[in-house]
């Protein structure tokens, strides 16, 4: 039916990666260029009294920039423009960047930022939630609060007058480090006559064009942002590179040369954002007949200092917070809350890991409440066609979720093992256990996000027939490249291999928006095709191409409408589908252009004596529209999964005093190649009306399901609920009363 | 200290260097030797993307004071493509989905070298256990076991 969506075509840039040829920031090296350091707050609140530069290093040969440097505003644009490139009088967390320093010579920069000294009066700090809400500091704005939502559907307090069970649980998620293993890094020119340039592992090219624009007094084209290749993102670097690249450009102005930044494994760590830590609380109505009636979800997340992305993590984490389940009456309070830590910020999945996994443990408790099995509680209450979610968004779309749950149910043996587990566990220090979780994740920017972007995205072709796609959006390894360029190929009726890719660079491409919220191929995929489909109708209206034509045919016009007209170069801007409605003020409406839906099993064995914890298989089953890539799809989900289990019982961030003190890969545990189980990737594709070809969004699905999964699966192999992540050995000893 | 002159071979070829006996082999061949497929992720000896083989042997090049490379053949990902042609581990990672974001990529396929010199037809266990040292963070290593058994059998 299709040529080229739908095959394993090889990856566009994955011949220079194998041979090591492909560039990324730290592969370049300009001449006269300069090594730039960022001194950082000791303390996690304090007034600045002074900054020394102690006797013993030459610092005449130092740029050293400051506050008082900047030469527009000194301030992060963001959503809520509060976080300073460079603290000036107050810092608000422990590695808030004070001072920038650069140097030809790399090791002795390295020295200065440990050398120089900023005396800090401290001032009291707070670092938890609960310190947050019961305002013990007041740390930002009037009460600690970044954002908030209320969700409201139906009456929740009659729901309650009614039930015949009620449930309340505390659910606990901590943070979580991206780790993409290429550190963030920029190298910066910049001066006034020419402007900035930078180079940079980064996934939104526009978001550091804004931001230099607020803080360097130039007209927009003097500003230029070209992406490297870039090694992982996963949110990591979706605002903070906006921060680096400003301190790199400044390095630059200052000193009239080119100034790299890269980041060591333990500043990236210690100064850059992570996944906000969690705290739900929900309390559910159900009726003797196991329906929910009710559901009173209390979301509260840790933004750290400053507002950054926190208000729309928290709105993705609110909408998911209900999961895919048909409740009459749901009210969701959400709040995100300031504490004296780097900001939080984006990370795959963006709020929803974390109320998903407080809903699909909960629903494990009732159901055990109850006496009903997880999966016939699930059972009595998904979604259908035809169905509202907490927001009010009408299921349109054929949605069999029963279905599903069977489906990856009976792939991972569940009712077998359910079992074999329960008759060979008594006998048995290693204890089996088997768990799933039921989940879907939006795609697109939730809300009117889309609308307010207006992301466009073009193709161009030259003479020979070859088309080039023209987006900012970002190659992080996920495949945009390959995918963009099968749906442009699709929609042409040309090869694959004679489509390719700009590099994303401000000066050369539209803005197609962040490369984030798993819109890539679902928002700007639909840009693309659209954009190629009006080449081609263009070539068609110009009398140069019939409807049907062969690969020397659409050269050949291409070559006699570029000799004619100039360039051939269509866009395409986007507009929200038929029947997409969202009320900024109630908070009522379509969330999401689309989900995807998925069902995902875990099995577990925990090993009594030392509380280790081995996922032994997992079936990872969705519904994701059309499949443009069989194998880079799959190889998102296994990614995904693998993260996701590292959130579930490997990665701890330990934190003190707002600092995180293991941040190094020793004692930082992600998951290797002896950790991760056999992933099972199942999908199913129903083509979805309004994405390119039937495509939705799948990059992070993924990380939402195997956290609740594993839990579910422990609780099954010990009969223990545990409610709080990450679960490591030790803490689960502790909760067996072990030790 | 001085520094001091170092000969070694860098993908057949002989190079001498001017560096500190403690540098690290890491930082010479990408900055002295100009060869910038050998990646830094950790700088501790953890993550493996700074992966080579020295002597036949995968080390942590940012462990390595280049002072030990001195006299010895080091290989890296540049060193294994012959004429334009792809080493088969290099054609299945990228055909198998091996290789996402590629930062670890060069290391990943260094060390996948030396377990197939060790255990040509090599059981699943042992592709997870000679892969140990080298840390991904895209894949969730699924298509790099693919991409290993795939060469195994070309």
């Amino acid at each position: 039916m299709f040529s080229t969506v739908g095959r394993p075509v090889p990856r566009k840039e994955g011949r220079e990666k194998v041979t090591g040829e492909s560039k990324y920031v730290d592969d370049l090296c300009f001449p006269g260029m300069l090594h730039g350091a960022t001194v950082r707050s000791p303390v996690p609140r304090g007034r600045i009294r002074n900054i020394e530069f102690p006797a013993g290093l030459p610092w005449n040969e130092f740029t050293i920039v400051m506050a008082k440097d900047i030469p527009g505003d000194n301030c992060v644009p963001l959503i809520v423009d509060d976080q300073p490139y460079l603290a000036s009088e107050y810092v608000n967390h422990p590695e808030e960047p004070v001072v920038l320093l650069a140097h030809p010579a790399k090791y002795l920069v390295e020295k200065a930022r440990n050398t120089v000294r900023l005396d800090i009066e401290p001032l009291p700090a707070i670092f938890s939630i609960e310190d947050s809400l019961a305002k013990k500091q007041i740390i930002w704005g009037d009460d600690n609060v970044l954002k908030s939502f209320l969700v409201e559907k139906g009456d929740i307090d009659a729901a309650f007058a009614e039930a015949v069970h009620i449930v309340e649980g505390e659910y606990r998620t901590g943070a979580q480090e991206q780790l993409y293993i290429e550190t963030n890094g920029v190298i910066a020119t910049a001066n006034p006559e020419e402007g900035i340039t930078i180079w940079g592992s980064m996934q939104c090219p526009f978001y550091i064009h804004k931001a230099l624009l607020k803080a360097f007094p130039l007209a927009p084209e003097k500003v230029r942002v070209i992406q490297m290749e870039t090694g992982g993102g996963f949110g990591g670097k979706e605002e903070y590179p906006s921060m680096l690249a400003g301190h790199a450009a400044l390095l630059a102005w200052k000193s009239g040369r080119p100034v790299k930044m890269i980041y060591d494994r333990a500043e990236d760590m210690l100064a850059t954002t992570k996944r906000h830590p969690s705290r739900t609380r929900i309390r559910s109505a159900v009726s003797r007949d196991g329906k929910l009636l009710g559901i009173d979800i209390e979301f509260i997340i840790d933004g750290g200092a400053y507002a950054t992305l926190s208000s729309v993590v928290l709105s993705r984490g609110t909408i998911h917070a209900a999961g895919p389940y048909l409740c009459p009456n749901v009210r969701i309070r959400s709040q995100a809350v300031a504490t004296n830590a780097p900001p939080h910020g984006a990370f795959r999945g963006f709020g929803a890991p974390q109320s998903i996994f407080a809903l699909e443990r909960h629903l494990n408790t009732v159901a055990r409440t109850i006496h009903l099995t997880p999966d016939e509680f699930r059972r009595r209450n998904f979604l259908r066609r035809g169905d509202a979610t907490a927001t009010g968004q009408v299921i349109h779309e054929s949605l069999n979720l029963e279905a599903l749950l069977d489906r990856a149910l009976d792939l991972a043996g569940y009712h077998a093992k359910v079992k074999a587990f329960a008759a060979g566990n008594p006998k048995s220090k290693i204890k089996r256990g088997i768990g799933f979780a039921t989940f879907m994740h939006g795609a697109g920017f939730t809300g009117s996000g889309e609308r307010y972007l207006q992301s466009v995205a073009g193709v161009e072709a030259t003479p020979e027939g070859r088309v080039r796609i023209l987006v900012s959006s970002t190659e992080i390894g996920q495949g945009t490249n390959t995918m963009l360029s099968q749906i442009a190929a699709e929609a042409l009726g040309i090869d694959y291999d004679d489509v390719e890719i700009q590099r994303p660079d401000t000066s050369q491409v539209p803005n197609s928006g962040p490369t984030v919220a798993s819109r890539t191929c679902m928002v700007v995929g639909k840009l693309v095709e659209s954009a190629a489909i009006g080449l081609k109708q263009t070539l068609v209206k110009a009398g140069l191409l019939l409807e049907k034509y062969s690969r020397p045919q659409f050269a050949g016009a291409c070559a006699r409408y570029i000799a004619q007209f100039g360039p051939l170069k269509s866009y395409s801007q986007y507009q929200a589908p038929p029947g997409i409605y969202w009320d900024d003020d109630a908070y009522r409406g379509d969330a999401y252009g689309a989900f995807a839906w998925a069902v995902y099993v875990a099995e577990v064995a925990v090993d009594t004596t030392t509380f280790e914890i081995s996922v032994n298989d997992f079936v990872a089953l969705q519904e994701v529209g059309r499949v443009i890539h069989p194998v880079l799809a799959a190889g998102q989900i296994e990614g995904g999964v693998a993260q996701g289990i590292g959130y579930a019982i490997f990665e701890k961030v330990v934190w003190q005093n707002g600092r995180m003190v293991n941040g190094q890969m020793t004692n930082y545990i992600m998951p290797t190649s002896v950790d991760v189980p056999s992933i099972r990737v199942y999908f199913e594709e129903t083509p979805y009306e309004y994405g390119p070809l039937g495509a939705k969004g799948i990059g992070e699905l993924p990380i939402d399901g195997p956290a609740p999964a594993v839990l579910n699966a422990i609780e099954n192999a010990l009969g223990l609920a545990v409610n709080e992540i990450p679960l490591l050995p030790e803490m689960l000893m502790e909760e067996a009363g072990v030790g | 200290m001085a520094k001091i002159t170092i000969e070694f071979r860098v993908n057949g070829t002989p190079h001498q260097v001017q560096a500190f006996p403690m540098e690290r082999l890491l930082d010479v061949l990408r900055e002295k030797v100009g060869l910038t497929g050998t990646k830094e992720g950790c700088g501790e000896g953890e993550c493996g993307a700074c992966s080579v083989l020295v002597d036949g042997e995968l080390v942590n090049s940012c462990l390595v004071p280049v002072l030990q490379a001195a006299g010895c053949d080091v290989l890296t990902i540049e060193g294994l493509a012959s004429n334009g042609n792809l080493h088969r581990l290099q054609e299945a990672f990228a055909l198998a989905g091996g290789a996402q974001c590629g930062i670890c990529t060069p290391g990943m396929i260094l060390a996948s070298c030396q377990l197939l010199d060790r255990f040509p037809q090599p059981t699943d266990e042992q592709i997870r256990e000679g892969l140990a040292g080298n840390l991904c963070r895209c894949t969730g290593y699924q298509k790099i076991f693919d991409a290993v058994r795939q060469a195994s059998q070309a």
